[in-house]
């Protein structure tokens, strides 16, 4: 089982996978992740659910090479297996016809965005998708983003491909022009902070999906937890996605430096 | 034939009245309770892996066993929960037919090497031996030898594959493989059936392989047991969460005639006081999950840990004890237990106890954190400690622990491990539509038959009574079995 049998570099450090997973490919929902563990002394990591294929019982996900566990999963080939591969994990995200909705994904985090895009298509919302990178080469799946979105804005921090600026620029440049009814947002955990910030200014509605330190991913020990709305919750079971106006952002990304 | 009848027939042959013969009640009573041999202190508190208990030699098995005074009535046996033939193994030792007790043992428990190791048996079987009950003298050792005869089995590479009925093709699914999950496989397996358990780990055995450390119960013994339920026919699904992966409803459309749901109490309570997100505030799962089932303390495991040098674990249980020996073990100066209660009411095995202390634990009762401060970094550095007394006793009948005043104390801790209890997790409950679950989380179920209000599922073990322990979770497999091949026999 979990057999790869895609793989495609985005960029140097950014790699998508296809792997089979049958039941979960069949099972999983937009927001869903999984847990993936590569080599006996692997170490589990969370890994969001990028998109799926019923028919080839395949799931995709886009790795980005951070670190040690993160490097093994990207040296894997086509025709290697992950070790170990669970899921679908935490609380698939609400789907409605809310309006208009702006999904403003940062780097990798597009990649788990897409099916979010997706599903808020689907059900009648305009979508407006706001992608930012550091530059050119890390904004990745624009034209799968595009085929469901009503307008791509892309962000570079170097102004080398869109416009130049911030993902909440580009946030803010929508809220400035018309209404926005719900923002999505995906991606480093400091980057959610700010973008809550400036939704918050202007009431706009905002879930964000947060990538904190796992183990099981199952909501057996706590090491994802998180306060939210002054109330301590754990994101695998819980979450990954909450009110991004009641996440305590600053402890969670002190959190995320505990094994630095 | 109940157990007990089938237990008084077995009494009743030649070789057992023979041994009862070979020696008056009052020789076998004057003998003297075994004692087990155990690693230094001083070693065995520097050492993760090095089981603690190092076992009975043949001789001292043999001795204790004599102590047993084979009684008519064997009231010990009411104290186990899977009605193990307590004198039925006891004398096969005694007349040195180790494989025949080792047979015994698995007529009616699964993991018989896990049982003698971290079954609380002072307050179980030899709580109800004749020693303690009639004659004030210290009970028969019985986990110890059913510890001696499951070893010896294991160690002797002839371990003995219990009898099985004819298959009768009923697909049968269980839900988590802890100890109540394995118990239900084995007896199912046994009766005929079709098992096959799912698991929502990388490894089979529950809190025995995540939770237990090495030093008290090696995952190798476990696994020796998980391999003989593989050999009688027992499917492991690994990595598969029911309700996530896998849906009641396509385990059922899958031919699925019965679930026993023992999926544990896996969800950790935390106090809810200030400073308990801080780094190095954990709960004893996340610690001992990383230690045992990630391996996190060796050089080549990927997963971290912190290894604290003043580490604080809140609780009196068996988790708290793992917790802080396991602390101890990798390295802290100071490992403290932090207990609102008294030490007599702490729910801990006394043995864990003993070895804590041993092993240079420090106790401190009758405190209760505050609060916790960390630096600038958000790591912890201390706590607040509010020191208790006992009061009148509360519903549970235990003397209710309430803060003495203006009693408080910084303590510093740069590791807090947090202990107080678990909860079911919730995924099983919410994705078997229609099952009945009590404001603690836990599946209702008739406690005769351990049946849920849906016909086809069963439950048992902490999934059904919250926190507990690992021989109530076998007997409630073991229950649960009896029952649902009763109904699915009669169908």
């Amino acid at each position: 089982m979990n057999k790869i049998v895609g793989k495609e570099y985005f960029s140097q450090n950014v790699v998508k996978l296809e792997v089979e997973a049958p039941l979960i490919a069949r099972s999983r929902k937009a927001g869903h992740f999984v847990i993936v563990k590569v080599g006996p002394k692997g170490e589990r990591i969370p890994l969001t659910i990028a998109s799926s294929n019923i028919e080839k019982g395949t799931i995709t996900l886009v790795i980005q090479n951070v670190g040690k566990s993160s490097k093994k999963i990207c040296d894997l080939e086509v025709g290697d297996y992950v070790t170990d591969l669970v899921g679908p994990l935490g609380k698939a995200t609400h789907i409605e016809n809310f309006g208009t909705v702006v999904c403003a994904a940062g780097g990798v985090g597009i990649a788990p965005m897409l099916p979010i895009i997706e599903a808020m298509k689907k059900a009648g919302n305009k979508v407006v998708s706001v992608l930012a990178a550091r530059t050119k080469d890390l904004v990745i799946l624009e034209e799968q983003v595009a085929e469901y979105s009503d307008e791509v804005i892309v962000m570079t921090d170097d102004g080398s491909y869109g416009y130049k600026g911030l993902v909440t620029n580009g946030i803010e440049m929508v809220i400035n022009r018309e209404k926005v009814d719900m923002c999505v947002t995906i991606g480093p955990a400091i980057m959610m902070k700010f973008v809550s910030l400036l939704t918050k200014k202007y009431n706009v509605p905002t879930i964000s999906s947060l990538n904190t330190i796992m183990v099981d991913g199952t909501g057996m020990c706590g090491a994802c937890r998180v306060t939210v709305g002054g109330k301590t919750k754990f994101v695998c079971v819980d979450g990954p996605e909450f009110d991004a106006h009641e996440v305590d952002f600053d402890e969670m990304l002190m959190r995320l430096k505990a094994y630095n | 034939m109940t157990q007990l009848e089938y237990i008084k027939e077995k009494r009743g042959e030649a070789w057992r009245d023979e041994l009862r013969k070979s020696m008056k009640a009052k020789e076998r009573s004057d003998i003297q309770r075994v004692h087990m041999p155990e690693l230094d202190p001083e070693v065995r508190s520097r050492s993760l892996k090095d089981e603690v208990n190092t076992g009975l030699s043949v001789e001292n098995a043999m001795t204790e066993a004599k102590r047993c005074l084979d009684c008519a009535n064997p009231t010990c046996v009411s104290g186990c929960p899977v009605e193990i033939n307590i004198p039925g193994f006891i004398k096969n030792i005694e007349r040195g037919e180790f494989l025949e007790a080792a047979k015994t043992l698995k007529e009616t428990s699964a993991l018989p090497a896990v049982c003698g190791r971290v079954c609380p048996q002072e307050k179980q079987c030899e709580a109800k031996c004749i020693y303690i009950q009639k004659m004030g003298k210290e009970a028969v050792a019985i986990g110890y030898l059913e510890r001696f005869a499951a070893d010896y089995e294991r160690n002797c590479g002839q371990i003995s594959i219990p009898e099985i009925k004819k298959r009768n093709g009923i697909k049968i699914a269980t839900v988590g493989s802890g100890p109540a999950g394995l118990s239900f496989a084995g007896d199912m397996i046994k009766r005929g059936y079709d098992v096959t358990v799912f698991e929502a780990l990388h490894e089979i055995g529950g809190v025995l392989k995540y939770g237990i450390p090495e030093f008290r119960l090696p995952n190798e013994i476990v696994d020796v047991e998980i391999d003989s339920l593989s050999k009688m026919g027992v499917k492991f699904e690994k990595n598969c969460i029911v309700g996530k992966t896998i849906s009641y409803e396509e385990l059922q459309s899958e031919g699925f005639k019965g679930i026993f749901v023992a999926s544990g109490a896996g969800l950790p309570n935390f106090m809810n006081i200030p400073g308990e997100n801080l780094i190095n505030v954990m709960s004893a799962n996340e610690f001992l999950t990383r230690v045992n089932l990630m391996d996190a303390s060796s050089e080549d495991s990927d997963t971290p840990v912190k290894m604290g040098k003043k580490v604080a674990v809140i609780g009196g249980g068996n988790t708290a004890m793992d917790a802080v020996r396991t602390a101890r073990r990798l390295g802290a100066d100071r490992a403290m237990i932090i207990y609102r209660r008294s030490e007599e009411e702490m729910p801990a095995r006394l043995e864990e106890v003993k070895h804590a202390k041993e092993e240079g634990v420090e106790f401190l009762t009758l405190h209760n954190p505050l609060l916790y401060e960390g630096d600038e970094q958000g790591r912890v550095q201390k706590m607040l400690l509010q020191r208790m007394e006992l009061g009148e006793p509360d519903a549970s009948g235990r003397r209710k622990p309430v803060p003495v005043e203006g009693a408080t104390e910084w303590i510093d801790v740069d590791q807090v491990i947090v202990s107080v209890g678990v909860s079911p997790n919730p995924l099983i409950p919410s994705s078997f539509k229609g099952l009945d679950v009590t404001k603690w989380g836990t599946v209702v179920i008739n406690q005769d038959t351990m049946q849920t209000d849906l016909p086809d599922v069963y439950a048992g073990g902490d999934i059904v009574r919250g926190g507990a322990t690992v021989i109530l979770a076998m007997g409630d497999g073991r229950k649960a079995a009896a029952a649902m091949a009763e109904k699915l026999f009669n169908k």
